[in-house]
């Protein structure tokens, strides 16, 4: 299918010359990644790149099914072009975030509103969509919310209980990580993408990493990919039996939240015992990994491993087992598959409607290339599915951990890297827990980021969170929101 | 039956939460190194390695003054002490790094080589917060690693409610505010509101690099380079995130809860 497309191929954690990305003139550029987004392809990133007086757009897209990845670009202009979202809503916010770092107008598009717009005081959040009506109020919630969790603001329609509709505004945690990279890399360029989410540490590092290692026309060392391999395992060991835990808290079942709790500690005391830090900072740099892990350390690892693995299953059976609990999950906080497919769901909440969406199988890169795990997909799109999916995923990635850290790649732990190649775009996908890492780099002529682009996955799948509340009880908002778990820090940037 | 097997599990199990402070504190994992410390004494002459190494920009070298390195800003990538030629600047393993004020954390000078450790509160906080701290949390521009690993103290093997210790819902119940993240300009007008809203007398924690000077986007236009831009902060806790230890160590330490008194500032252990 893909081979008839006119937009140029690549593979992931490949890249290609600036200017063997075809252009054409942006209403072009618009009717045929529509076209490529008909015949199903996925769009992973859409953004802008200024050139000379006017902004050029940028279309990377997913085959999922042929494993490739293809990108096409507009010719510079300014001022308006037809939106995409109009037929493909899954281009929605990025045609938001285009107008606000580029001013380019979607003439089209049916809510076009900032982004994490910076003013100041708090993000310009617009005009909210109301609901009208005798009967209906509105709940809003945030910045400041009552746990110990990132800032954003909620904005409910409701008729009593039910939500008819839930408009999610965030911005409150813009750091400025992309501005912040043109002309990089910088000294302080690694530690900024280890802390674009915080708890997807090893994901994005690995898609930074990735991106420099192909623009230098290499790839890191056997040893170092595994080890990252590993690294993203444990990474989503600790947040998924973090998020069963959480899940249990919210429908107030205890055991298996304390267990729960506990047990996410132990699986980020592992990947302290690999580099020193709960959360992996430090371990991936361009070019390999910084510390290694010996055969003892392994052994340790992996006795260490076991335990919290039997551990986590015995907690997560209770919960299971547990009728009340499943009474609470089901048939809660529903996204339709077609509704997933239409807005670009990723990660765990895309499986668990069913679609067969994961980077380690589609696009395999790294030590994916040579092990996998199965992916774990379940029907229903409800807060039940959600869970399911992470429990099955506990298990395999456990499975996967225990098989890879039986065969270790042998070698070098890092290599040095040629400097990035001038006029080159690369891009990198990584599974991260949530889902979706995509890291994109344009070099300038000097072989500095000249545009550089991250998409979290949470930046796809807050309108999945928005979609589940539609016709649910407001009091249901916790499990739902704790159900998809998304990053506020990796949306704002 | 999960309600038996639960119990049966539970009672297998036993008390899980640790023994610290009474017991020994857990070891820190072999590769976290814990805090620094700097002997300028031992930099060789005109030596300017570790300056151009550190992403934060945390070791500076003003003309005929020792090297100075601010683990506030420092993110602890160990960079500068791979590169130091005469191991000037070192890990010590300790998990204790919290102060009091934002100059304790600056190392390097004879006296100063490690952090000045928090003193407790006065007597009268002391009185009212002692037994009984309420705190709300602000996150504010950080990555929420910070947040993470404070939350982490509510979990059972640190259970920081048997020291009074709580973090509630509603900024009207605290005593005070713990913050993370470097403040966005974003969070500017919340922060300042919530601030407002705690009943005096009230304190302020900073956690993390971030919400001490900025962590690792220090300098973004977008940012305030830390909490102290805004409110008065009454305890600094150093890291990138810092271990759920070392805030328990600096919590612990604010309300006079620890045996071990404030280290000497000469370089003892
Ligand atoms: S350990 Fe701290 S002071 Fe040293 S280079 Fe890293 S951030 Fe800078
Ligand atoms: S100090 Fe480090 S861990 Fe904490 S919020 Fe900032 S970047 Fe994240």
């Amino acid at each position: 299918m893909s081979a008839s497309t006119p937009f140029a191929l690549l593979a992931n954690a490949s890249s290609l010359p600036w200017a063997e990305v075809p252009a054409w003139p942006v209403t072009e550029f618009v009717r045929a990644t529509a076209g490529e987004l008909t015949r199903g392809a996925r769009l992973c990133a859409l953004f802008g790149v200024p050139d000379g007086a006017g902004t050029r757009l940028v279309a990377v897209l997913a085959f999922d099914a042929d494993n490739t990845l293809a990108v096409a670009r507009s010719t510079p202009f300014s001022g308006a072009y037809p939106s995409l979202t109009v037929t493909h809503p899954q281009a929605h916010l990025f045609e938001r975030e285009v107008l606000e770092q580029h001013g380019l107008t979607p003439m089209g598009h049916p809510w076009l509103k900032p982004v994490r717009q910076n003013n100041g005081n708090a993000p310009a959040n617009g005009e909210f969509f109301r609901v009208d009506g005798r009967e209906v109020h509105e709940v809003a919630v945030g910045p400041v919310h009552a746990g110990i969790i990132e800032p954003g603001h909620f904005r409910f329609q409701c008729a009593g209980e039910e939500v008819l509709h839930l408009e999610i505004a965030l911005g409150y945690q813009h750091r400025g990580v992309e501005e912040a990279l043109t002309g990089g890399p910088h000294l302080a360029t690694m530690s900024q993408m280890e802390t674009v989410a915080g708890d997807t540490t090893i994901a994005h590092a690995t898609a930074h990493a990735t991106l420099m290692e192909s623009l230098a026309g290499t790839e890191a060392p056997l040893r170092a990919q595994w080890l990252r391999a590993i690294a993203l395992e444990l990474e989503r060991l600790a947040n998924h039996t973090g998020d069963m835990g959480a899940l249990a808290n919210d429908v107030a079942f205890l055991p298996t939240s304390s267990a729960c709790g506990k047990i996410r500690g132990d699986f980020l005391n592992l990947t302290a015992l690999i580099c020193g830090n709960r959360f992996g900072r430090g371990l991936v740099r361009p070019g390999g990994c910084r510390h290694d892990l010996e055969p003892e350390r392994a052994a340790q690892l992996l006795e260490r491993l076991k335990t919290a693995l039997a551990d986590t299953e015995q907690a997560v059976a209770w919960f299971w087992d547990s009728a009340s609990v499943r009474a609470r999950f089901e048939n809660v906080g529903v996204v339709f598959p077609a509704q997933a497919a239409e807005i670009g769901l990723v990660g765990p909440a895309a499986r668990a409607c069913g679609l067969v969406r994961d980077v380690r199988y589609d696009h395999p890169a790294g030590w994916h290339r040579f092990a996998q795990a199965p992916v774990a997909v379940w029907p229903g799109g409800d807060v039940f599915a959600r869970a399911r999916v992470r429990s099955l995923e506990i298990q395999r990635s456990g499975q996967y951990l225990c098989e890879q850290l039986a065969a270790p790649a042998e070698g070098d732990l890092r290599s040095e890297l040629a400097p990035p190649a001038p006029d080159t775009l690369a891009v990198a996908l990584v599974e991260g827990w949530r889902g979706e890492v995509c890291h994109v780099a344009l070099t300038d002529a000097a072989g500095r980021f000249r545009r550089y682009k991250i998409i979290d996955p949470s930046f796809h799948n807050w309108t999945g969170l928005a979609l589940a509340l539609r016709g649910t009880a407001i009091s249901d908002f916790p499990i739902c929101n704790k159900s998809f778990n998304l990053s506020y820090c990796g949306f704002d940037l | 039956m999960f309600v038996i097997d639960t119990i049966t599990h539970r009672l297998k199990r036993g008390c899980e939460t640790m023994a610290y402070p009474k017991g020994p504190a857990p070891a820190l994992p072999d590769r976290h190194g814990g805090a620094l410390k700097v002997d300028a004494s031992k930099c060789a002459d005109g030596c300017n390695a570790c300056i151009p190494v550190c992403p934060t920009r945390a070791i500076a070298r003003p003309p005929g003054k020792p090297v100075a390195l601010d683990l506030g800003r420092c993110i602890f990538c160990a960079a500068c002490v791979e590169v130091c030629p005469t191991k000037a600047i070192t890990q010590t393993g300790d998990h204790r790094m919290a102060v009091r004020r934002r100059e304790d954390l600056v190392l390097g000078e004879s006296g100063k080589e490690q952090v000045r450790l928090a003193v407790a509160l006065d007597e009268k906080l002391r009185k009212l917060f002692g037994r009984s701290l309420r705190l709300r949390q602000v996150s504010a521009g950080g990555c929420a690693a910070c947040e993470a690993d404070t939350n982490v103290l509510g979990t059972i093997g640190w259970d920081l409610g048997r020291f009074g210790i709580q973090f509630v819902a509603s900024p009207r119940h605290a005593d005070g505010l713990l913050i993370t993240g470097a403040v966005s300009k974003n969070m500017e007008l919340a922060l300042k509101k919530t601030y407002d809203a705690v009943a005096a007398p009230k304190i302020v924690i900073a956690v993390g690099a971030c919400a001490i000077a900025g962590g690792p986007f220090i300098g973004h236009p977008q940012i305030h380079n830390g909490a102290s831009a805004l409110v008065p902060v009454d305890l600094f806790i150093p890291g990138c995130p810092p271990h759920p230890l070392t805030i328990l160590d600096g919590l612990l330490r604010l309300l006079d809860r620890l045996e071990d008194k404030p280290r000497v500032a000469s370089g003892a252990n």
